[in-house]
């Protein structure tokens, strides 16, 4: 399996999650790639959040409703409520705040779907014990210094912080490439998943 | 109407003197029984008539957008954005560019005569809304037997326009692309208006309005409004840079007494002089009332979501850093406002030194963002003939 199949993997999770016809907004939806394609197979109404200029003209090129707005700064714009499924993909390790982040999307969204990587996979903590660095893998691939990904956090971590703040987590699903993950990601997920995708609402 | 005179240009171009003689009924209620607007064209309308771009100008703005004339090397006010492989291509698009009506190029204004007194109208001239502007291209739009705009754009007052058409005519325009406006004037840009105007009103030339009757021409008064709304429109950084503390004649030396002229007072002083020869004191009174009274949802219950669930068209809205005429806030509450009436919308702000004036500037992402966003509705046109 490579990446191409695990990207597809998530896609296919979010599609079964989101409902056709329904309200969607994309918290750093880069090219707008997940935006188009749920357009095109459920005909939502979607919105991307982004401030990236580049990502932001691929979005207009593909006919993508693209907002450039920095998260970190807040959603106050957005009313409670105001969508049915927010969505965030490998973007929350980048936040200044998660936790607040998270509160924001479940405020605005009836629904939330969330992927991130699981710094605990096995491969993180190989790389970290036996070499003593931060790791640089295929899904982590910046030093620590210049690194987007301010936050690291696996999945235990995760579903810790939703008991303590009570969001429920409606369904949940793990993606890994190599072939050890794919068989015991899901008996022991803090370990072998190496992407998590979850399903969450207050 | 277009020859070329180079790959990126429309080339020489000329205006035509449409006239429009259905009968246009005002908001203050008075009737025009006809009118003439001077209208430019750009590119070549498609056999279903459906690549129509509409340019809605601004405060100062004329049906000159792009190429030059003849026997006038300057090119149009949009230029930099109207052209072959511009964002506005005129390959691809059929861009049609008026003179609205109470302006001074031509179009039925305070200084063209209106028929019942044999006089030029001067401040008689009716007091103009936006929406009038939208009736009148209306009825232009009627005249050049289009049905749809691929897309209304314009940026300030522009802006507006393009706003009030999404409302007004929902079925006549696929895009609305609204530029560096604004729902509605903040108190202080009102009150930038009014310095304005009291500039022009207090020239002793200004006679009341009358000046043309009395052969006068307020052109101080004109020159200093003018001077007043340039310096709005740029941004302190830009007019450090471009300016900073330089001198253009005189010296701080001990023991010198000549006097001192910063580059800036020189500047603005031309700009003020030039603008007085080729704009109407009327004009400028009327058009910046226009953008005082612009309210987009003031018949909506001043709700600008309620506002927007009558539109039917897609929105891009582009703002700029450094404009605090209309600052990215405006923008923003549009494009919000659009979102909450489920409404396709995308928002760029694109990072300027060039204040209010960089919606006329040539900048690389501005371009990017307004070439992404049309080539699609080309592609969605071309692929739908």
């Amino acid at each position: 399996m490579n990446q191409v199949e695990s990207t597809r993997q998530i896609n296919d999770s979010i599609h079964s999650w989101v409902k056709p016809n329904s309200r969607v907004l994309d918290l750093g939806c880069g090219d707008g790639r997940l935006l188009a394609q749920l357009q095109k197979d459920l005909d939502i109404r979607g919105y991307g959040l982004e401030i990236d200029p580049d990502s932001i003209n691929q979005c207009l090129a593909k006919g993508v409703n693209v907002v450039e707005q920095d998260l970190n700064k807040g959603m106050a714009n957005f009313a409670d409520d105001s969508f049915d499924t927010v969505i965030m993909t490998q973007a929350l390790q980048a936040m200044r705040f998660p936790h607040l982040v998270l509160d924001e999307m479940l405020r605005i969204g009836t629904q939330c779907v969330i992927t991130f990587p699981n710094f605990g996979h096995w491969k993180a903590r190989a790389y970290l014990t036996l070499r003593g660095r931060m790791p640089v893998t295929k899904q982590l691939t910046y030093q620590w210094y210049d690194t987007p990904n301010i936050h690291f956090f696996t999945y235990s971590d995760f579903e810790a912080l939703c008991r303590e703040r009570n969001i429920k987590i409606l369904r949940k699903q793990f993606v890994g490439e190599h072939f050890l993950d794919r068989q015991l990601k899901n008996l022991w997920p803090n370990l072998f998943a190496e992407t998590a995708v979850y399903h969450l609402s207050k | 109407m277009t020859s070329d005179t180079s790959a990126s240009s429309v080339g020489v171009v000329t205006a035509e003197k449409i006239l429009i003689e259905t009968p246009l009924t005002l908001a203050c209620g008075v009737v025009l029984p006809s009118h003439e607007l001077m209208v430019e064209t750009y590119g070549t309308l498609n056999a279903d008539k459906s690549n129509a771009l509409l340019i809605c100008h601004a405060l100062s703005g004329s049906h000159h957008a792009a190429g030059v004339y003849a026997d006038d090397e300057k090119p149009g006010w949009w230029d930099a954005y109207i052209g072959p492989g511009k964002p506005m291509d005129s390959n691809r698009f059929f861009v049609v560019s008026l003179n609205n009506i109470g302006s001074c190029f031509g179009s039925t204004g305070p200084t063209t005569i209106n028929p019942e007194s044999g006089k030029p109208w001067g401040a008689k001239f009716p007091v103009l809304r936006a929406r009038d502007w939208v009736e009148s291209q209306r009825l232009l739009m009627e005249h050049l037997g289009i049905q749809c705009w691929a897309a209304v754009i314009g940026g300030s007052l522009g802006g507006m326009q393009a706003m009030r058409w999404a409302l007004e005519y929902p079925d006549k325009l696929a895009n609305s692309i609204v530029i560096a406006s604004s729902m509605k004037l903040t108190a202080q840009n009102i009150a930038f208006n009014e310095l304005a105007r009291r500039a022009i009103q207090s020239d002793p030339d200004f006679c009341e309005g009358n000046y043309l009757e009395n052969n006068k021409s307020p052109r101080r008064g004109l020159a200093l409004a003018r001077m007043i709304g340039h310096v709005t429109y740029l941004s302190d950084e830009l007019m450090g840079q471009k300016f900073g503390r330089e001198l253009r004649s005189g010296t701080f030396e001990q023991g010198e007494a000549a006097p001192i002229e910063f580059q800036i007072e020189s500047y603005l002083n031309y700009q003020g002089e030039k603008f007085s020869g080729d704009f109407d004191a009327n004009a400028y009174i009327l058009i910046t009332k226009m953008l005082d009274y612009f309210d987009l949802s003031r018949e909506y219950q001043n709700d600008p979501v309620q506002a927007f669930s009558h539109a039917n068209c897609d929105f891009l809205v582009v703002a700029f850093s450094s404009d605090w005429r209309f600052s990215p806030k405006r923008s923003r509450e549009i494009t919000d406002a659009l979102i909450a009436a489920g409404k396709n919308v995308s928002f760029a702000e694109i990072d300027s030194d060039q204040g209010h004036d960089a919606f006329l500037l040539p900048n690389p992402r501005y371009e990017q963002v307004l070439g992404s966003y049309l080539s699609k509705v080309a592609d969605k046109l071309e692929g739908a003939a």
